[in-house]
Order: structure tokens, then C-alpha cells, then sequence
């Protein structure tokens, strides 16, 4: 592609500035962005977590699991559907594992290399990639897009433009549908919209998160990283010395200068740097890193690319700009020793947690029963006499099948000699669902003190898949 | 606003809010026009503990257009919807207003589910599974915390599935104490039996009607004072539905069982109350309510 290879390289002194003016006040002007597209390691490697991710996030919902959706979060219904589990809403400690394990990831990444999620995976990133490709095949390279920008109404611009826009608005509304077949079934999603029976609701996350999606790749873009991201700015709070980040070695480039292929540039004075501006130019939130690392860098890498590119033509050896930690660049080690350095305790530490975490949580999603139950004690009355003599205390259970089929359950209570259940009889619950259950426990006149006294609700699935154990009181009048 | 006596509060609330979104605006426009000292390593200038430098790194200037958009939004909201003080609103929308609003969707949207049932009578309602299951929930959430969830109620709570009915278990006779409560009045009636003594027996009187253990020479003597209990209770005790007494011939003791308990009734006596539910259940869900108390003791017909 041209756009990679610097046609001629002329000395350019001035880049995009980058400190705002003289006395800008508190609020600057947006500067628009238009990175030149580059190829290398990293761009493939951004290229590979877009479809990674997009692949995962456009199919899933399209995926089938017997006679249903494989991932639904059915919020109607509050069931949740993943693969062959059944959650219920009183399983979000489910949700809240897989955040702190989220979270860890996030720790673990930032402190071996920097910004690594916002860089290649977070979805800012990756909707910014999809739509700056779409804008590069419809308006053409940096340059011709500047040139389109800057230049007057004609209908060119007005055929691209609009091109562009419909194209991005068809993008960004199949993410707002895709999001949506999360919660509602896909497919009858889909043949809703085709005959326009759409739910209100459903219109409106559609179009949201659609608008959202439209906004903040097509204009928004690094602003959501630089001003409203909270994680790109506790990120750096997780750096230290030995953390790789994308750095520019300044002893070897500086002073930056042109100077010709092949002719030995510290004879001349300068560094290895020949301030071709391409790193600027390849930066999708429009900085310049040879002034080191800044709070708006999100280690994309790119630069690096752009870098390697010009060196091997300079046929100098690559790493001007490289992912390098502070102790490495001040100490001049080899990559061995930088990397010997990955396994700090810090390191180490976020990588036990963590790997605990999702044992843990792994486990204990393996070890599920597929049931629960709730125990409500009838707050009316403490207790009362029945026929027989018999002292009785009422509760409402909340049975919830977490199968996928209709299941009988038996109900047995113990923790007092003599206690029996009423009814007796098993109860049937369908499949995902709950029930509610009025049941009586009885015991003998005189069988157990007078005060509260604890007992278990043991409810056993009759095919034998569960059990649960539910503690309740038991009261006995004086 | 009648909660307070002058209207000082609500001009205080409608002033601070008006203020503050004032100030915001003010504090805006001093802060986007006063230029900022910036040297020409993109900072403040400003250094503390050696090395911390305050950079520039201004907020973008579409940022204020939020800050801008939020105030219009918060004026416009004021105009719209109650916030200053006791000012109404020129939507008029109050929390009341929307609830009656919803409840009044969730009955239309209802209306269709309970069709279905109002058009059976009673004691074929009380076969539909469906009508079943919202008569269930009905009974759960109206019913339950004075009857039981079971309906088996409790001591003064009268159980609803024995088949025993203080009122009388005819379907239209359980809508009516649905829809218009009930109240049972059993006076003090110590004077008029006699002495603690004439009580007492009067109570073993009471329970031998029902072959309950009791002192049979007391019973004997209490029979007669039995004639103060007649008009309500009945010749033998057998009560009477038509005014709520109770049969005292039968094994169904709501109030206690034993002579402790029956002597206490007699001296104190006792006021019972079923709350009217008019009002607060529609029609339709009284019919579908009344079907499952129904047929909580007694077996439905079945579909011709």
C-alpha cells in the first residue's frame, strides 16, 4: 500500500502540535485525527482481535442449543441462558466472579504490557478499526482524505460522504440488533424486523446502542479513550518501571534528521531518527511518542510498525519505537532481560489470584446444583393447633428448577424428631421455572421445647439430580 | 403544598435549585473564556515534591457543549416536571397520576385473561387450572397474611378449606364476605350469665356440646344459662350462618380451645373483622378469588 511507504521524505520540522495554544482556556478545539494505515506485526495482530472478537460478538446470538438460543439473557423471563446452564438472578455471584476475574485481567495485562486491552481488544478500539477501514476504502488514503475534507462542497464529497455514512449507519444498526438478540431470541427478532412488529423497547436498544456505536467509532473515536474512559486513566496507576510499553529510544534517534539512505548518520550528527512523521501519522489518537509516554497513548503499537517500516528501508535495524519497560531503555538490556523481568511479584501475584479466581468459579459452576429454594415464613401467625394435636408452622417455598425439564420434587423437613411435611406429595415444576408452594410442618403436641428451634427443608429432585438443604425456624408456642 | 404553613420552604427549594444551575452556567462561562497559564512544556508551571508538574491537557471543547446541554436539560425538566417547590409541572405528571395510570394498563391489559372466567359460574371456575393459579396468587398476596398461605388460618383467622364456614360457603355467600368484609360481635355476656361460678359451668357446658372432656356436674348446672346464648348460637349451640355465630356443637374452636379460653370469651367477648376487599380487588379478581377459596373445600364441577 502507498500509504505505508513514504513517497519522499522531506524534512518536516513541525508535526500535528500537539500542547494546546497560547491561552486556549479550559475547553480546546477538537482537532480531527486521520491516521495513515500501516501495515506490520501489530496492525495483524489488531486485525486478528477484531475478527476474534467480532466474530464472537456478531455469531453468538445465531448459535442454537437444543431447542433454544445457546446465549440468551432472557430479562423477561429473568433466566439466563448460557450454553447448557440455567442462571437465575440469584446467581449473580456468577456475574460478579466473572468481573473480578475481568478486572484481574485487566491488572495482569496492564502490568506485563501496558494498555494491551485498550490497544487491540476493548470494543472503542476495535469499532474505531472497523470504521476507519470503511472510511479509508471509501474516501482514500490520509492524504486524500484530508484533501476531501479540507477542500470545497463538490459532488465527490457529497457521494462519499453520504456513501460513508450509510455504510457506517448499516454497521453500527446490525450491532444494535446483534446486542439486542442477546436478550431476545435472534431469530424472531430478526423476523419481527422483517415485518415490522418490532417491540417498542427492542426499536429503541437497537437504535441506542446502534447510535452509540455509530458515534463513538465514526466521530467520537480516541475522545471516549482520552477524556471519558475511567480504565485508560487507573491503567497507568498499574504501571512500573518494568511494565513493556511502547516507548521511542530517544538516545538512539536523537537528534532527529533527514539524512540519506545508507550514509552514516552519527558521522552526521543526527540519530537514527529521520523525522518522516509516519508514527505521528499512524496514530489513531493523533500523538507523537517520541515525546515519550503520554496519558493518550493506548499501546496500539502501530507506530512500532510504522517505524520498523522506515528502518528497514533506512536499512538500519528495527526498534527505534519498540515495546520496551523503563528499567530496559535506562539500562540498555537485551530483550532477555527485559523479559526476565515480566516475572515480578506483581506479576506473579495477579496470575495466582487470578488463576484461583476461575478455579473457583469454574468449580463451582461444575458443581451447580440446578436447583434452589427459598423458605418464606408465614409472618401472620407463629404457630397453631391442628386436628390430631398436631403443633403446625406454615412457610411458602420458592422452588426453582434450573433444568431444562419438568421435575418432581420431594420436600422433607428435619432438625426435630417427629416433624413431618404437609403435603407430602412431590411437587411438579416445569422446566425453567419457579414455583411458590404453601407447605405445613407438623409436629407432635409437646415435641420439642417451646422457643424457635432450627430445621432444614431438604428438597430432593425424585430423579436423584439434586438436593438442596434450606434452613428454617420452627416455633413452639409456650 | 400543605404540608407547611407558609410557602417559605418551596421558594427556598425553587431558589437553591434555579441558583445552582446558575452558578453552574456562570461558573462555565468564567472558566471556558479565562486563559490558562501555559508555558511551553504544556504546563501549569505549578511543581510540587520536585518532579510533579500540572500539565494543560484541556477538556475538549464539545465537552462544554454537555455541560451546556445539561443546564438546558435541567431548565426545561424544571418547566416540564415538579422541582421548584410546589410548582406543578406544565406536564402535571405526579407519581399518583402515573400509578393509576400503570394500574389502570395492567387492568386493560388483564381484562381479556379474566373474560374467560367471569362468564363461568363459581364451581366451574374453580376447575380451570389457569383461573387456579391467578386465584392462588390472588389468595397469596391478599388474603394469606390473616388466613395462612396454606388458608388453614390460625387462632382468631378462620381456616378456609375445612368446609366449615361461620358465613356460609355458598359461593355468592364467600363474594359477599369478600367484597364487603365482615364483622363478628360477640358481646361480654359475664352479667348476664351470673357469677364466675355460673361462668364456669356455662363454659363445660359449652364443651360438652361438642362431646369436648369437660366436668359433666358443672355442664349440668351451666345448661340452663345456655339460654342467654340461644338467640345467636342456636337451640344445642348449632350457631347461625345468617348473622356469623359460630356452631359450638362442632370441633372448629377459632377464638381457643379449652375452658380457659371459652370462660374468657364469655366475660370479655369479642370483636372479630374481615376487611372489606371491595376496591382494592376488581370484580373479576374477586370471581376468580372467590372460585379458589371455593374450591379450596369443595370439588369443582366438572365441564358438561
Amino acid at each position: 500500500m502507498s500509504d505505508a511507504v513514504p513517497a519522499s521524505i522531506r524534512p518536516r520540522r513541525t508535526v500535528i502540535p500537539i500542547a494546546a495554544e497560547e491561552g486556549a482556556g479550559l475547553y480546546a478545539a477538537h482537532r480531527k485525527v486521520y491516521t495513515r494505515t500501516v501495515q506490520g506485526v501489530f496492525a495483524r495482530w489488531r486485525w486478528a482481535m477484531v475478527f476474534l472478537t467480532q466474530i464472537v460478538f456478531y455469531g453468538l446470538p445465531w448459535i442454537e442449543w437444543g431447542q433454544r438460543q445457546a446465549v440468551l439473557f432472557d430479562l423477561g423471563a429473568r433466566r439466563f441462558y448460557i450454553l447448557g446452564l440455567v442462571l437465575y438472578p440469584q446467581d449473580l455471584i456468577y456475574l460478579t466472579g466473572l468481573l473480578v476475574v475481568s478486572a484481574l485481567l485487566l491488572f495482569l495485562f496492564t502490568a506485563v504490557a501496558g494498555r494491551l486491552w485498550c490497544g487491540y481488544a476493548c470494543p472503542q478500539t476495535v469499532y474505531t478499526e472497523i470504521f476507519m477501514w470503511v472510511e479509508h476504502k471509501i474516501e482514500g488514503s490520509r492524504t486524500a482524505r484530508m484533501r476531501l475534507d479540507g477542500g470545497a462542497f463538490s459532488l465527490e464529497k457529497l457521494v462519499k460522504k453520504w456513501f460513508k455514512h450509510i455504510v457506517w449507519l448499516g454497521i453500527a444498526l446490525w450491532t444494535g440488533f446483534t446486542f439486542v438478540g442477546y436478550f431476545a431470541p435472534i431469530r424472531e427478532l430478526g423476523l419481527a424486523f422483517l415485518q415490522t412488529r418490532m417491540g417498542s423497547w427492542e426499536v429503541f436498544w437497537v437504535f441506542f446502542y446502534g447510535f452509540a456505536t455509530y458515534g463513538n467509532a465514526g466521530f467520537m473515536r480516541e475522545q471516549v479513550c482520552k477524556y471519558m474512559c475511567p480504565y485508560a486513566r487507573f491503567q497507568s496507576a498499574m504501571f512500573d518501571r518494568d511494565t513493556l510499553v511502547v516507548s521511542y529510544d530517544t538516545e538512539r534517534g536523537e537528534p532527529r534528521g533527514v539524512h540519506a539512505k545508507g550514509s552514516d548518520a552519527r558521522a552526521q550528527g543526527l540519530g537514527d531518527c529521520i523525522d518522516c512523521t509516519l508514527c505521528v501519522q499512524v496514530c489513531p489518537t493523533g500523538i507523537d511518542i517520541r515525546e515519550g509516554l503520554q496519558y493518550e497513548c493506548i499501546g496500539c503499537g502501530l507506530c512500532v510498525d510504522a517505524c520498523n517500516t522506515v528502518m528497514d528501508k533506512m536499512a538500519t535495524p528495527r526498534g527505534l519505537i519498540r515495546y520496551a519497560t523503563q528499567n530496559g531503555m535506562d539500562g540498555h538490556w537485551t530483550p532477555k532481560q527485559v523479559l526476565r523481568r515480566v516475572l515480578r511479584p506483581r506479576v506473579l501475584i495477579y496470575t495466582g489470584v487470578l488463576a484461583a479466581l476461575c478455579i473457583g468459579l469454574l468449580a463451582s459452576l461444575v458443581m451447580r446444583t440446578p436447583l434452589k429454594v427459598d423458605v418464606v415464613r408465614d409472618r401472620g401467625s407463629l404457630a397453631r393447633i391442628a386436628e390430631g394435636g398436631q403443633l403446625e408452622n406454615v412457610y411458602r417455598l420458592q422452588i426453582m428448577n434450573a433444568t431444562e425439564r419438568p421435575q418432581r420434587y420431594r420436600i422433607e423437613a428435619s432438625g426435630l424428631e417427629g416433624l413431618r411435611v404437609s403435603p407430602a406429595e412431590p411437587v411438579e415444576v416445569g422446566s425453567a421455572q419457579s414455583r411458590w408452594i404453601a407447605v405445613r410442618l407438623q409436629l407432635p403436641y409437646g415435641g420439642a421445647a417451646a422457643g424457635s428451634h432450627t430445621v432444614y427443608f431438604d428438597v430432593r429432585a425424585a430423579d436423584g439430580g439434586a438436593q438442596v438443604s434450606e434452613k428454617a425456624t420452627f416455633m413452639v408456642p409456650r | 403544598m400543605s404540608d407547611f404553613f407558609s410557602d417559605f420552604w418551596s421558594n427556598y427549594v425553587g431558589i437553591v435549585s434555579l441558583g445552582s444551575i446558575l452558578f453552574c452556567a456562570l461558573l462555565l462561562w468564567l472558566t471556558a473564556r479565562a486563559p490558562t497559564p501555559s508555558g511551553t512544556d504544556n504546563t501549569t508551571g505549578h511543581v510540587w515534591d520536585e518532579d510533579l508538574r500540572e500539565s494543560n491537557n484541556p477538556m475538549p471543547r464539545w465537552w462544554m457543549g454537555l455541560f451546556v446541554l445539561t443546564i438546558l436539560f435541567g431548565l426545561g425538566y424544571l418547566v416540564a416536571y415538579p422541582g421548584l417547590g410546589s410548582y406543578k409541572g406544565e406536564l402535571g405528571w405526579s407519581t399518583g397520576s402515573e400509578y393509576a395510570e400503570e394500574v389502570a394498563k395492567a387492568k386493560r391489559e388483564l381484562e381479556p385473561v379474566y373474560a374467560a372466567y367471569t362468564a363461568m359460574p363459581v364451581e366451574r371456575v374453580a376447575a380451570e387450572p389457569g383461573a387456579i393459579a391467578i386465584g392462588e396468587r390472588l389468595f397469596l398476596n391478599n388474603c394469606a397474611q390473616c388466613h395462612g398461605s396454606d388458608a388453614r388460618g390460625g387462632k382468631g383467622f378462620p381456616n378456609l378449606t375445612d368446609g366449615d364456614w361461620l358465613h356460609g360457603g355458598a359461593p355468592e355467600k364467600i363474594k359477599e364476605t369478600i367484597v364487603l368484609g365482615r364483622i363478628g360481635v360477640m358481646p361480654p355476656m359475664a352479667e348476664a350469665v351470673g357469677t364466675p361460678e355460673e361462668v364456669k359451668n356455662l363454659a363445660n357446658y359449652v364443651l360438652s356440646l361438642s362431646g369436648s372432656p369437660h366436668d359433666s356436674v358443672r355442664a349440668g348446672l351451666g345448661k340452663s344459662k345456655f339460654n342467654a346464648c340461644v338467640a345467636c348460637h342456636g337451640i344445642g349451640g348449632v350457631g347461625n350462618p345468617a348473622m356469623g355465630a359460630p356452631n359450638l356443637a362442632d370441633r372448629t374452636w377459632l377464638h381457643g380451645y379449652g375452658q380457659e379460653a371459652i370462660i374468657s370469651i364469655i366475660n370479655t367477648g369479642k370483636t372479630n373483622q374481615m376487611p372489606a376487599q371491595q376496591g382494592r380487588l376488581t370484580e373479576a379478581q374477586i370471581h376468580v378469588l372467590a372460585s379458589y377459596v371455593w374450591g379450596l373445600s369443595n370439588k369443582p364441577a366438572v365441564a358438561p
